[in-house]
């Protein structure tokens, strides 16, 4: 197994007709979870996901992966974002 | 006033209705000649119903306006016969590309792959389309229209509605057995009667620049996150037909809209974007907010309600004037068979189900995308540009990547009209879908499928060889034409004709790919090219117990 990069949303028992459906679905769910909260809140249930999800795929390799890719051209010292 | 277009005066002609000592009745009243309205009038007198247009002005949009129009909008003009010369005036484009930083992120094809008659979008100003729209209604006679006739109140009657009507002679009173209100999304008629439509307001402002210049940019949406000439903020680019081109700039919430309508303004914004060599005229500006809302139901007893008048979305994605007009498909064969006896009033509550339906399907979309395009909170920003950067490189963040979902149409499978789905056919040819296009060729000449839908209700069948097709089965296609509510078959067919049925041959094999179609099929559709039923076989009772269903003839 490697990581997928491909649009994998989907949702067991629901039909999309359109191909965007279930990742607008995702993205709305997420935005919607940090909605009122502080932006330290906001961290907090950050890194609680993350590690409910990182638990969940459970296979180290994928999720050495995954942090490497999201680390990639994020330097240190230069926050210009 | 505009350096490519001037507005067309339509005169105002005084009705003899003026001088009537009774309010004089008229079987149906449409209110609103927008291209929604106007697709409703055109719709009702195509289908024999004699109707009456009041518009308050007497010309068309003042300024572009809406000018993007989608395939499902342009089919159904298409069965009104306004499509084409759209089409042939139009900007035709199915490419969108995203750039985020000046870097292109992301790019989109609205319609891949070949065999349908309309393409995936047309650009093209609203003026145009108006025009053509009046053009069309002048060739129906049994289309009257008023110009300068304003609505000025309305009763809702349980068994007639009475409107008073003001003009340059004078306010005189009207009745009808049915009103289709299009006033847009301020509409003074929902007002007037106390009806709200409810919904959310967005904190963001946006700037709308038409300029006129001589560009060898490609008509494809152009659509820029962040980009260096604009930080922090959106725009996009897209073509007009007499060398147009729509310019829209996010501003923010606190910019000052007189500020930034001032052309001292707005011409450092487009040089910035196009570059400071770039010659162009403005031709036209605006600056807007917009809010996401809808009425509670659309039908309220003998008065229906179209278009923004009855729902309003953000302008992403074009799902405003594109799904108004998919409104008045659902409901003008509805209304035909209620004034004609030919199916209960109930009917047209369906209208109102499924349109709200499409509407809350449109108010997600175009929420979801102003969402995207405008974050509202540093969470959300940090997580727009996460998707963008991954989006560099990951198929998955290009999916998520939100630029406007453009217009597309609603899958109605919660219908009440609907028959159940039991044959586990695959595809999306479900009941609730609009029909597919594909190419045809009819003994009649017919080229598209669509071509062959829209009038009444139909029934096609497939099958390899139509000259092999039973006998009795073929009497029992015709007979279905006699049913209380008529149905046309057409047998679509490798090869052969059976006598007494049209037939159209699939000649690219696209029905049998589209529609999953195996010898046997069969689709019923709708008066407004939807399916409402499917079979692996023909069997005469299920179908007439599914057009019974489908007029609530239940």
């Amino acid at each position: 197994m490697t990581l997928k990069t491909e649009n994998n949303f989907h949702q067991p028992g629901k039909r999309f007709f359109r191909p965007y459906r279930p990742g607008d679905d995702f993205y709305q769910a997420l935005i919607e979870t940090h909605r009122d909260l502080s932006e330290a809140q906001s961290a907090k249930v950050n890194a609680r996901l993350i590690l409910l999800l990182s638990n969940h795929i459970g296979d180290l390799n994928i999720l050495r992966e995954a942090m490497a890719i999201a680390r990639d051209a994020v330097v240190p010292g230069s926050d210009t974002d | 006033m505009f350096l490519t277009y001037q507005n067309p005066v339509y005169a105002y002609v005084k009705s003899p209705d003026q001088g009537a000592a009774e309010p004089v009745h008229h079987p149906l009243i449409v209110v609103g000649a927008g291209p929604v309205g106007m697709a409703a009038a055109i719709d009702a007198a195509m289908r024999g119903i004699d109707v009456l247009m009041l518009d308050e002005d007497n010309t068309v949009s003042v300024g572009s306006r809406a000018v993007c129009y989608s395939k499902r909008a342009l089919e159904i003009l298409d069965r009104l016969e306004c499509a084409q010369p759209m089409i042939d005036k139009g900007v035709t484009w199915k490419l969108g590309k995203i750039f985020f930083r000046d870097e292109l992120v992301s790019q989109f094809d609205l319609q891949p792959g070949e065999g349908h008659k309309i393409p995936a979008f047309i650009n093209l100003q609203q003026y145009h389309m108006e025009e053509t729209m009046v053009r069309r209604m002048s060739e129906l006679d049994n289309l009257e229209v008023r110009w300068n006739n304003r609505v000025t109140s309305v009763e809702n009657g349980a068994q007639r509605v009475r409107l008073n009507v003001e003009t340059p002679d004078g306010p005189y009173a009207l009745s009808c057995d049915w009103l289709i209100v299009a006033d847009g999304a301020n509409s003074p008629i929902r007002e007037q009667l106390g009806l709200e439509s409810k919904g959310q307001w967005f904190q963001d402002r946006f700037l709308i620049a038409d300029v006129v210049m001589k560009a060898g940019f490609p008509p494809v949406r152009w659509f820029s996150f962040d980009p260096s000439y604009h930080p922090g903020y959106s725009s996009l680019l897209h073509r007009q037909p007499d060398d147009v081109w729509r310019l829209d700039f996010q501003l923010g919430w606190d910019a000052d809209p007189e500020q930034e309508k001032r052309p001292e303004n707005v011409i450092p914004r487009v040089k910035a974007m196009l570059g400071e060599d770039t010659e162009f005229e403005l031709e036209w500006c605006s600056v807007y907010t917009f809010r996401c809302r809808r009425m509670e139901k659309f039908r309220y007893g003998r008065t229906l309600f179209v278009g923004d008048a009855a729902h309003q979305v953000s302008p992403f994605g074009a799902r405003g004037a594109n799904s108004g007009i998919q409104d008045t498909d659902n409901l003008l064969w509805k209304l035909k068979l209620v004034m004609d006896g030919a199916a209960p009033e109930r009917l047209l509550d369906s209208y109102s189900d499924e349109r709200v339906y499409a509407a809350d399907e449109n108010i997600m979309n175009s929420t979801r995308s102003t969402d995207f395009i405008t974050p509202k909170s540093p969470v959300s920003r940090t997580f727009r540009d996460a998707v963008l950067e991954l989006s560099r490189s990951l198929p998955f963040a290009r999916a998520l990547v939100n630029s406007g979902r453009l217009s597309d149409t609603a899958f109605l499978v919660d219908s009440q009209l609907n028959s159940e789905d039991n044959d586990a056919i695959p595809g999306d040819m479900v009941p609730g879908a609009v029909m597919a296009d594909a190419p045809v060729q009819g003994v009649r000449g017919e080229r598209w499928l669509l071509q062959t839908a829209g009038k009444g209700f139909v029934l096609y069948l497939y099958t390899e060889n139509a000259s092999a097709l039973h006998e009795a089965v073929i009497a029992q296609l015709q007979s279905l034409a006699y049913a209380r509510t008529a149905l046309e078959c057409i047998l679509v067919a490798q090869q052969g004709t059976a006598a007494g049925l049209r037939t159209l041959h699939d000649s690219q094999g696209l029905f049998a790919e589209r529609y999953a179609a195996e010898p046997g099929s069969c689709y019923l559709i709708r008066p407004d090219q939807h399916v409402c039923a499917r079979w692996r076989s023909f069997d005469v009772s299920r179908v007439s117990a599914a057009l019974a269903q489908a007029t609530c003839n239940v």
